[in-house]
């Protein structure tokens, strides 16, 4: 809503609706831009310095490969973490102090921007980079493929996730981002209500990531299913290949009917049509519906990946197979079907009949069935075990009990008349930061150190690994156990200030929480750090470092730019491990020349296009939105026409580089 | 530890210790260890249908805790007994089936769910607030001179506003209502959606633009308290509470005449404009008629605005809204819709659409933000002009009728659960063999 003081009220056709007032006045918000700018250019200093761009340019913007593109999804996942917890921390700031008349130190134009900066970019931008990463790195080599099936469209897969999140980053400082929340209900996200450029960033960003996140799913699925190894049935597959297969359907199904939902709003927003308005029949609750039947499969989307590192990370640590295995496929599968089935518990409180949202809660509790046999397979794969406590296992016995509770409360929010009381408040906050957090961060951290040594060839350092676990999880429930608390006292959620006293203490705790998660943050950014630069004490020559299970262990560490140099024969569901045990022998002879897909520059120009076309039609610059449209669609044409995409690895290069690994495993045997 | 809401006289009347006061006891106990020293009004509420929602909180987690503490349990002691360094525990690498305990994993969270799903059911449909309330609490059943309060609810930027039909006076931001008297809310929104919601009453609804939601509840105790919008709904939306007072009927009658002298002259209301809005308030006296002219004005967006009374209202105000065609002039939703029912205008319709749109303050600022020419036109175009004279149409009732009888509700020979609050009469009913008859929910 238009309450700053500032007039946004011209438009020219050179610029559009850009001006200097796009650059804002807030002083924290200024002193931010003036540091990321000197950062920026510094580091573009560094890297010219250093002659790096040629490097980074061949060997990574352009890559197809699959390994590299999962390692660029990972790190754009970490910097969007960083900037979502920055809001983080300024929201709990903002909570512990605007008590007994203050004001605190955030206006309301600022403040909504933060909370609905924080909700988007945690999801779109930190969870869900991490979590296609993760399968974009493993599953091609846990099915023992080389590539993925369509390495061009990975790349910009990759690159249109990115672009969506430089435009996010933009809007902090041209402009403003939504002030919505994080689902941008209209009426209040329609041109009615939110008349400047906020929305407009939220929409061009989503569907310009969105653009990435769909294909990445296509190809993950078509990888899944077409490229597994001889032998590898799909009762054979690992259970993280599993997930992954069950989340890039959900992706599949699912990340459309975003695109045709913010289709509809840019159409309201743009061209005058009233799907969502006030007026002519539209009807904002049509929109509400919309976005959770994407909205609900896409928090599956995020957590099921993590159920399938769990499963591999409590299998191999506890040195067993893993209990259960086709009831866990199963269990996966049941809850991606029912993940379609549950959208309205979000809204029961929209004035749906008794019977529509008792339907709907106990669909939503029928969920807990599959997940709760998850957490009991997990349980009994620990049973009788030998449990060596390394950090993703440490993760993972975390996530049990957190993720448990967080269960139990959303089983307790899908109760209709409970969730009377309890929607919107700090309770349901809790609730979804105890299983995004419990499950799919905590999940993530597990595997960061899970497979860290597959991608770099030297594992994390475990002191500071065991400092960011020991701030983290204890900083989880200081920050979300007051909010429970508050949730049961009737405090709701997007609260700017509080006129009850009594409230601020629980604040104050909740910001402490925060500030140990940042210590968890900090501490495992040394970890990273330290790990680099201490490689060499780290450092594993086996490329099996946790005695895995899975493919993915059989290959060096790093894997070659082939993964494999001949596509390994599947006997059992634990591949690795079965070949350890009837001593399988690695093929050192008889290398033939290796089909390999070529990197492309047209991944990264085409997001580069797609950028500057949602700049331009986020300030109504309607000639260079022309000009990017055209040179999108130019460019993808002559993408066709090169036909240099694809070459050989020679035999000699091959052998030569499988004879530096035997070379390494004597040594590492010796 | 609420401020505001301090118990002005003890509940009516002493509750006997009975089956559901005891679960609430023992679930305080259990899961309010944590909570001791803090109000936790959610779980303690004045009003019954919040107490029964905050006891079904209750009982719906201990439920739960019935399986969430022994699996808790057993992952500590199987991380610890399991542990590498133990060498004295067994170790089967390869043991990773049971089909004993398969089954016994998926019965067991199933088990929980039936028992949940069961009290969800009924749950949902007796605490439905589309439903009329059956009772004033546990002891005392609504009897048929008892008549309702009917109190109209609409969520303006960033202030509510409360019609009392009956008594023909509205207040902003102040909600007065009697104790022990059913109260009947019917809810709507001016421009963008909000959520309804005063904890120690009843659970939330949304109030949205076109829409009208209904809550059924009451108050027990005369108690100060609060409400609030729980749904952001834009830049004032922090400031959005109001007081809440349950009163005697005797002070509620009081008050309802102390609204018709103060309110009859208008008042500067000094805070309204105390942003600097784009489109803000002009610091126009408020009080005396609410007529659309003063709904028009009081609905342009402010915040922190004080209680301001009416001693009038224009009749028939809130339909208008819910219709959208406060506005002099504007087609109502309804006749919209009746004429596209039967088929639309055809040409003649397009010449209808001139002026203006319904979200007003809004598109102007569109208009000036966009620098478009053809915003102008395209404004123009979004204001459909009212055929003859307005005529709110009557939003139909949806109120769903409070059971003479809980079979209905109970399902198929499952007995309704103590927990929920049935009378002890009508577990009663439920068990002897009368065949259940049809529901009498008609809303789905």
């Amino acid at each position: 809503m238009a309450i700053e003081a500032v007039d946004h009220s011209h438009w020219s056709p050179l610029l559009g609706r850009l001006w200097l007032d796009a650059i804002p006045q807030d002083p924290i918000v200024l002193a931010t831009f003036v540091a990321v700018a000197l950062g920026g250019v510094a580091l573009v200093a560094a890297l010219t310095y250093f002659k790096l761009w040629g490097y980074l340019w061949k060997e990574w913007f352009t890559s197809v490969d699959h390994k590299k593109i999962g390692i660029m999804y990972m790190i754009l996942g970490l910097i969007m973490l960083l900037r979502g917890f920055a809001d983080a921390v300024m929201m709990r700031i903002q909570q512990a102090m605007a008590f007994n008349g203050s004001e605190g130190y955030l206006n309301a134009h600022h403040f909504d921007q933060i909370f609905t900066a924080h909700g988007v970019i945690m999801i779109f931008f930190v969870a869900m980079p991490f979590v296609t990463g993760l399968m974009n790195y493993v599953v091609p080599l846990q099915i023992g493929a080389r590539d993925v099936s369509f390495p061009f469209l990975n790349n910009f897969s990759f690159w249109m996730t990115t672009a969506g999140a430089v435009l996010v980053m933009m809007s902090l400082f041209i402009g403003e981002f939504a002030q919505t929340g994080w689902l941008a209900y209209p009426p209040l996200s329609n041109l009615a209500y939110s008349p400047w450029v906020g929305v407009d960033y939220y929409i061009w960003a989503l569907q310009i990531a969105g653009v990435g996140t769909l294909l990445s799913g296509v190809n993950l699925i078509c990888t899944i299913v077409k490229m597994r190894a001889p032998g590898m049935t799909l009762m054979r597959m690992p259970v993280f290949t599993w997930t992954s297969l069950c989340t890039n359907i959900l992706i599949v199904a699912a990340f459309p009917v975003l695109t045709a939902v913010m289709t509809m709003l840019t159409m309201d927003r743009y061209l005058g049509f009233n799907f969502f308005s006030n007026d002519f029949g539209g009807s904002p609750m049509m929109y509400v519906n919309l976005i959770w039947i994407w909205g609900h499969p896409e928090v599956y989307i995020l957590i099921l990946p993590l159920f399938g590192v769990f499963s591999e990370v409590t299998s191999t640590f506890s040195g067993k197979r893993l209990f259960g295995y086709s009831s866990m496929v199963y269990a996966t599968l049941v809850i991606t079907i029912l993940s379609y089935l549950v959208w309205l518990h979000h809204f029961f409180t929209m004035g749906s009949g008794a019977s529509v949202n008792s339907f709907f809660g106990i669909t939503t509790m029928v969920i807990s069935i599959p997940t709760g046999a998850k957490l009991f397979n997990w349980l009994f794969t620990m049973y009788r075990g030998r449990i060596r406590y390394e950090l993703p296992m440490m993760w993972t016995v975390a996530f049990m009990l957190t993720f448990t509770v967080g269960g139990m409360t959303g089983v307790l929010l899908a109760v209709p008349p409970a969730d009377f009381v309890l929607h919107n408040s700090l309770f349901l906050i809790a609730h979804f930061h105890n299983v995004i957090i419990g499950g799919v961060l905590f999940g993530l951290f597990a595997a960061i150190n899970f497979w860290w040594p597959k991608a770099f060839g030297f594992k994390l350092n475990q002191f500071w690994g065991k400092v960011s676990f020991w701030l983290w999880v204890p900083g989880f429930w200081f920050a979300f156990m007051p909010l429970y608390i508050l949730g049961l006292m009737g405090v709701t959620r997007r609260m700017r200030v509080f006129d009850d006293p009594s409230l601020q203490i629980w604040f104050l705790i909740a910001g402490f929480g925060a500030a140990m998660i940042a210590g968890g943050i900090g501490a495992m950014l040394i970890q990273f750090a330290v790990s680099i630069w201490k490689r060499d004490e780290l450092r594993d020559e086996t490329g099996d470092p946790w005695n895995g299970r899975t493919l993915e262990w059989s290959t060096s560490s790093p894997p070659p730019e082939y993964n494999f140099a001949f596509t390994p024969i599947i006997q059992d569901l634990d591949a690795y491990d079965d070949m350890k045990r009837c001593g399988v022998t690695r093929p050192v002879q008889g290398f033939l020349p290796i089909h390999m897909p070529k990197g492309t520059g047209t991944g990264i120009i085409l997001a580069g296009l797609s950028t500057v076309l949602g700049f331009a039609m986020i300030w109504y610059i309607w000639w260079l939105a022309a000009v990017a449209f055209l040179g999108i669609i130019g460019y993808a044409i002559f993408h066709t026409f090169n036909y240099d995409r694809d070459y050989y690895i020679p035999a000699e290069t091959v052998a030569e580089t499988e004879a530096a690994r035997t070379r390494q495993l004597e040594a590492a045997g010796a | 530890m609420h401020p505001s809401e301090s118990r002005l006289s003890p509940p009516g009347r002493p509750l006997a210790p009975r089956p559901t006061r005891i679960l609430r006891l023992l679930g305080a106990a259990g899961l309010a260890t944590l909570l001791t020293g803090c109000n936790t009004l959610v779980l303690n509420p004045s009003g019954d249908v919040a107490r029964q929602q905050g006891d079904l909180v209750v009982v719906a987690t201990l439920l739960m805790l019935l399986i969430v503490v022994p699996v808790m349990l057993a992952v500590v002691i199987f991380a610890w007994r399991y542990r590498a360094s133990n060498k004295d525990a067994p170790y089967e690498p390869d043991w990773d089936h049971s089909t004993q305990l398969e089954l016994l994993i998926w019965a067991a969270p199933l088990l929980i769910i039936i028992c949940l799903g069961a009290v969800t059911w009924t749950s949902t449909h007796l605490l439905d607030p589309y439903r009329a309330i059956g009772r004033i609490d546990q002891d005392t059943k609504i009897t048929r001179d008892m008549t309702p309060l009917e109190v109209e609810v609409v969520a303006l930027d960033w202030k509510w506003l409360f019609i009392y039909p009956e008594q023909g006076i509205a207040t902003v931001n102040e909600l007065v209502v009697p104790t022990g008297r059913p109260l009947n809310f019917r809810i709507t929104a001016s421009s963008v959606m909000n959520s309804f919601y005063v904890p120690a009453m009843a659970g939330q609804i949304y109030a949205m633009p076109g829409m009208e939601t209904r809550l059924h509840a009451v108050m027990n105790e005369n108690v100060e308290s609060f409400g609030l919008s729980a749904n952001y709904s834009g830049a004032g939306f922090s400031n959005m509470r109001f007081k809440m007072r349950a009163v005697s009927d005797a002070d509620f009658g009081k008050w309802v005449g102390e609204v018709k002298t103060t309110g009859a002259t208008p008042q500067q209301v000094a805070q309204l404009s105390e942003m600097p809005l784009h489109n803000g308030v002009s610091p126009r006296p408020m009080g005396g008629n609410l007529d659309r002219a003063a709904y028009l004005e009081l609905e342009k967006p402010s915040e922190k605005v004080p209680a301001i009374r009416f001693a009038t209202v224009e009749p028939k105000l809130f339909d208008a809204v819910v219709d959208m065609c406060v506005e002099p002039g504007k087609m109502c939703m309804s006749e919209m819709m009746a004429i596209d029912a039967r088929g639309g205008l055809g040409k003649a319709g397009i010449r209808n659409v001139q002026m203006l749109a319904y979200d007003k303050t809004g598109r102007q600022a569109t208009l000036a933000s966009t620098g478009n020419p053809n915003e102008a036109v395209r404004r123009e175009l979004a204001w459909v002009r009212a055929l003859c004279e307005q005529m709110p149409g009557q939003v139909r009732d949806s109120t769903v009728k409070a059971p003479d009888d809980l079979r209905s509700l109970s399902g198929a020979g499952i007995a309704a659960p103590q927990s929920i609050g049935f009378g002890k009469e009508d577990a009663a009913a439920v068990s002897s063999a009368k065949p259940a008859h049809v529901s009498l929910i008609s809303r789905n």
